[in-house]
């Protein structure tokens, strides 16, 4: 029995019924694909295609197709990466933070949020991949025993420590978002006939519904829960190592990992509320994700880039209070070198936006929601550009100044990732349950306004 | 759900009445095979007798082996298959193998956890189950009682259900 103050509002309106949910989630899986979802995949396609036409290039070619220079040997390729762990960040901490924290609204949007960090951790692995040069000895990084010796890897290095955090990261995430998503495809297996119901069946794994199962699959939630909260901390507490343990200033920071972490949940959580805005409207769900939900992400959205904020100043407080020249210089030139454009784009995207979300009237729009979930993660791309480009570009050796402009391939690689994010995305939309089915009807009876 | 098991099986509508059935008859000392719902329903394991499951115990001990694993496998590699003069720091530097231990132990925790759920629940993509009432996974509840396992016959096994507020009552036989 669940006890819900009355004071709070119903996390799904319009007194839906337990029945109503398998309905309205089921009917966009069941149903022909709308024109839109069409125009969409169509458009994700062409993107995929002219990308993967330079990502293979890129990988034919070699990384000289990139506008990297002598100076500037990490650019857009690390900043895609990086941007990309960053959104997918969000998935994992809704449903698994906020599940330990007993937060009910997360139920709506958790199944959306994870399917978004998988293709977001997978677009991640792209520029990993990319940047190897040669892709095919990608395999070098794991700790196979190998014809040099064998010559292990070193496990000092915190690109090492990534290749693992990215990897735990990405499976883990997996076995949480597939276990969710059992019991959802034992409802639609039920409803559906012929080669559909095979395929369903195949995927619900055989799932009764019995009262011995579910007390297990909640012990197994919760463990994941448990052990993905610090495991969401770690994976960006080990990409900011790739930077704070080296000695370029800018990067030698130790105030990095919570710095990034948060940056990382900032623009997750933007990334999550831009795709739920869309899907809430194309597929009618405006019941389950409600205002109070976008409110609530907002909130968190308004925490995180506070958090960000206080980082970027405590950074160029830290660089003067240091007394290290080489550490002063670098953040003058920051903000007021050739690369101030960019970080005057992230500052404004970044530190100023966000903070509109303290008034209820913006926090509650959905146009405003909207605009400002997509200035957010332009700002935290160019947070990353701006770490990475404006700590190298400027050398010891001032001979060895340089400039970094991308070439089409740059853009290109980038592109890819976005028509591969943007396929998956909508295959999953079209396929799978959007709301995890199970968990809005355990909250329907309490949560729900009063039946009429 | 079993072959050659004869069940009698009550539908519930709301989840408040299914709790109250359950308590009402275990009470009467009627064995309940088991219950079949869409969602997992708060207290109804405590309800049924059922004790905490043991997966946090096998997933503490797949967590331990990805540890054990981790630390072998760079204890071994760095420190004596080849170790490698690392800007002459120790070969055996343990505060930087925590990272690859740690995700390690997530790793094998999460992978271990969930496959001895799998096997322990039987979920497995190639079986599919018959269920009692589909609606079991959609928005009602299915309250079974086995035949074998109750000295009553299925009239008054049908009686109980009915009296604990299942709004249907069906046999399902296998011979």
């Amino acid at each position: 029995m669940q006890v819900t103050s009355s004071v709070r509002p119903p996390l799904v309106t319009n007194g839906k019924t337990k029945k109503d949910v398998t309905d309205d989630i089921c009917k966009q899986v069941e149903g022909k694909p709308s024109t839109a979802w069409k125009i969409a995949f169509t458009m994700a396609l062409i993107m995929l295609t002219y990308g993967g036409y330079c990502l293979w290039t890129t990988w034919y070619e070699g990384i000289g197709m990139w506008g990297l220079n002598k100076t500037i040997g990490w650019s857009w390729d690390i900043t895609n990466f990086v941007w990309w762990v960053g959104i997918g960040h969000a998935g994992t901490l809704i449903s698994a933070i906020l599940l330990l924290f007993r937060q009910k609204w997360r139920t709506s949007i958790n199944r959306a949020a994870e399917a978004m960090t998988i293709f977001a951790v997978l677009c991640a692995a792209t520029f990993i991949i990319a940047h190897m040069g040669r892709p095919w000895v990608g395999h070098w990084v794991l700790p196979l025993p190998n014809a040099y010796g064998s010559l292990w890897q070193n496990f000092n290095s915190a690109l090492m420590w990534d290749v693992f955090a990215i990897s735990t990261y990405f499976t883990v995430s997996l076995v949480f978002w597939y276990v969710g998503l059992i019991p959802d495809f034992a409802t639609i297996r039920e409803r559906a006939t012929g080669i559909r119901r095979k395929i369903y069946g195949a995927l619900s794994m055989n799932w009764d519904g019995s009262a011995k199962t579910w007390s297990r699959y909640e012990a197994v939630s919760l463990v994941l829960a448990g052990v993905s909260t610090p495991l969401v901390l770690s994976v960006h507490t080990i990409v900011s190592m790739d930077f704070a343990t080296s000695i370029i200033p800018g990067w030698h920071a130790t105030i990095f990992p919570p710095y990034f972490v948060a940056g990382a949940i900032f623009s997750g959580f933007a990334m999550v509320l831009t795709l739920m805005l869309v899907i809430r409207v194309v597929f009618g769900l405006e019941d389950y994700i409600t205002i109070n939900h976008i409110e609530s992400m907002n909130k968190v959205i308004v925490c995180t880039g506070s958090i960000v904020g206080i980082a970027y100043i405590t950074e160029f407080f830290i660089a003067w209070y240091s007394g290290v020249p080489y550490e002063k210089y670098t953040f003058i030139n920051r903000a007021l070198g050739p690369y101030w454009w960019a970080y005057a784009t992230m500052m404004t995207c970044n530190v100023i936006s966000p903070q509109l979300f303290w008034f209820k009237k913006v926090r509650t729009s959905i146009l405003w929601t909207f605009v400002l979930s997509i200035v957010v993660n332009i700002g935290m791309w160019f947070e990353r550009f701006v770490i990475i480009c404006t700590s190298l570009h400027r050398d010891f050796l001032p001979s060895s100044w340089a400039y970094f402009s991308p070439t089409l391939y740059d853009v290109g690689d980038y592109l890819f990732t976005f028509g591969f994010f943007f396929t998956c995305f909508l295959l999953f939309a079209k396929y799978f349950p959007v709301i995890n089915m199970a968990e809005v009807k355990a909250i329907v009876d309490s949560s729900s306004e009063k039946k009429k | 759900m079993e072959k050659g098991k004869n069940l009698v099986f009550g539908v519930y509508d709301e989840e408040a009445v299914l709790l109250h059935a359950v308590d009402k008859i275990r009470g009467k000392g009627v064995k309940i095979h088991e219950v079949y719902t869409p969602y997992p329903v708060h207290g109804l394991d405590d309800a049924l007798g059922y004790h905490y499951s043991n997966l946090p115990i096998a997933g503490f001990l797949f967590g331990v082996t990805g540890t054990i694993t981790a630390l072998t496998m760079m204890i071994y590699t760095l420190g004596f298959d080849w170790p490698m003069d690392i800007g002459g720091k120790p070969h055996i530097p343990l505060p930087a193998f925590i990272p690859i231990t740690f995700e390690l132990t997530v790793l094998f925790c999460a992978l271990g956890m969930t496959g001895t759920f799998f096997v322990a629940s039987n979920l497995n993509p190639w079986t599919q189950p018959k269920l009692l009432d589909p609606r079991s996974v959609d928005d009602k509840f299915v309250l079974a009682l086995d035949l074998a396992t109750n000295k009553q016959t299925s009239a008054q096994l049908s009686s109980i259900l009915s009296e604990t507020g299942a709004s249907e009552v069906k046999i399902k036989s296998d011979n």
